[in-house]
């Protein structure tokens, strides 16, 4: 499902499978796409943030045009426990690798790889020097 | 001939494209079938040009047919020069018919008699406009023709088109001479510039398709913003949004192709607004400041944030309102009372 922003139309409620993955995608060329990110992450519920939340960055090819700085994604994904994924959607090769990981990342949360579960992805963000 | 007149020759047939050569000359006219005949386009554009000049020098061409091909390739490469509208008012209601031999008759008097040197050309072209080209010299040099003023008047509106020569101090004396000859009394800039004079002329005769208010609450038919993805899996779950914003956009910016500009700029002379705890400026002055939006097609750019999410909609009125109000150049000052808003100023 695509959304443009959050919450979701509530006329379309009872259409709704469940949601396995929210995957938010930043536009690094577009202020108003980091802000807008930001004001929809306060209508998902917090058992989402256990691993079924991530942020994908894209445009980050044209580096010349970046509007948002990375640092500020990064602490972003940090702050809600979640991973950050930077990829170029205008080349191929980057479009299909990033469809994979996401794709992997969706089978794991929706439960279908035995063994892992989301909250893997958790404690993987842990960075080494917490501890 | 003489050898200026040679040279710019010269130079003007060096700028036209290798292609066009050809067909600009057939259009000017001055040369004839023959003699074209004799021409070899396919070799260096130097050795074009000095055949070009050999033929004007048989017939013995003065500034007068040079300065005419030069309103020929500026006719037709007309959007490499930046242009300004003016507007001209008259007196009176009367409607006077306009006779373009007295118009030239009297635009020729007005400059000759306050400058000696000037070099005017007139061609008409079938849309009604009447384009004007001028050189201008001193009392004591004789015309630079590497500088003229090229203006376009359609003689049924009080519309002037203006490509200002470099040579600043010629303007007035330019404008002076068009209220005159065209019997108006008065001759305004306006705050529209745009290197299309085509665009230009659809914004001041409101040739380009308008936004109209639909009180019409029911949304169209068939406005169908993206044809539904062919992978069936793929659910938009905004489609209602999306459909509403592209409605707005419509009645907004209406639908056919938007009139090209390249600029707005708005200068600011409005009060810093902060929190009044935090008392930033203690000079109550106002803050100098200046927006420019550029852009290659900046109102077809502007029709295209909200869809493209790159905007909230509604847009800015100061944006949406260009067209409208015939202007890409904003003073935006202060209202003066109990709620102090940013307004546009005339």
């Amino acid at each position: 499902h695509i959304a443009t922003s959050l919450p979701l139309p509530s006329e379309r409620d009872h259409l709704r499978p469940r949601i396995d993955l929210i995957v938010f995608m930043i536009d690094i060329k577009s202020k108003y796409s980091l802000k807008n990110v930001e004001a929809s992450l306060a209508y998902v519920d917090a058992s989402f943030f256990l691993g079924k939340v991530c942020f994908l960055v894209t445009g980050v090819g044209r580096l010349n045009s970046c509007s948002v700085e990375t640092n500020a994604i990064c602490k972003l994904g940090e702050a809600y426990c979640s991973p950050v994924i930077f990829c170029e959607l205008e080349l191929e090769g980057i479009r299909v690798a990033t469809a994979q990981r996401l794709l992997r990342i969706l089978q794991i949360c929706a439960g279908h790889i035995p063994g892992v579960s989301a909250l893997s992805f958790v404690s993987l963000m842990r960075n080494s020097d917490d501890d | 001939m003489d050898e200026t007149v040679a040279e710019y020759i010269r130079r003007t047939v060096l700028k036209i494209p290798r292609d066009e050569i050809k067909t600009m000359l057939q259009k000017w006219g001055f040369l004839s079938e023959a003699q074209l005949q004799t021409l070899n386009f396919h070799q260096l554009k130097d050795n074009v040009s000095q055949e070009v000049v050999q033929l004007c020098e048989e017939n013995s061409a003065d500034i007068k047919q040079a300065a005419v091909l030069d309103i020929i390739y500026n006719h037709i490469y007309q959007n490499k020069r930046m242009w300004s509208v003016y507007q001209m008012k008259k007196s009176g209601e009367e409607l006077e018919y306009f006779d373009i031999t007295d118009f030239k008759k009297k635009f020729k008097e007005r400059l000759r008699s306050a400058l000696k040197n000037v070099t005017i050309t007139f061609k008409e072209y079938e849309d009604n406009a009447i384009w004007i080209r001028v050189a201008w010299g001193t009392p004591h040099k004789k015309p630079n023709q590497y500088k003229p003023s090229y203006v376009v008047y359609h003689s049924q509106t009080p519309y002037v088109f203006i490509s200002a020569s470099v040579l600043k101090s010629t303007l007035p004396l330019l404008c002076q001479a068009l209220i005159v000859a065209s019997n108006y009394h008065d001759i305004r800039e306006m705050e529209l510039r745009s290197h299309s004079l085509n665009s230009l002329k659809d914004i001041v005769f409101k040739r380009y398709s308008q936004n109209f208010q639909t009180y019409n609450p029911k949304p169209l038919q068939g406005g169908n913003v993206e044809p539904q993805s062919a992978d069936l899996r793929i659910v938009q779950e905004n489609r209602s949004e999306k459909e509403r914003i592209h409605r707005l956009n419509r009645e907004v910016f209406g639908d056919g192709p938007q009139p090209k500009l390249e600029f707005a700029q708005y200068r600011l002379e409005t009060m810093f607004k902060s929190d009044p705890k935090i008392d930033v400026l203690d000079k109550k002055e106002p803050f100098r400041c200046l927006v420019k939006f550029s852009s290659p097609h900046l109102l077809e750019s502007l029709k295209s944030l909200v869809p493209a999410g790159m905007a909230d909609a509604p847009l800015s009125p100061l944006l949406t309102c260009i067209p409208q109000k015939a202007r890409n150049y904003f003073k935006i000052k202060d209202k003066k009372g109990f709620f102090p808003e940013g307004f546009v100023s005339p």
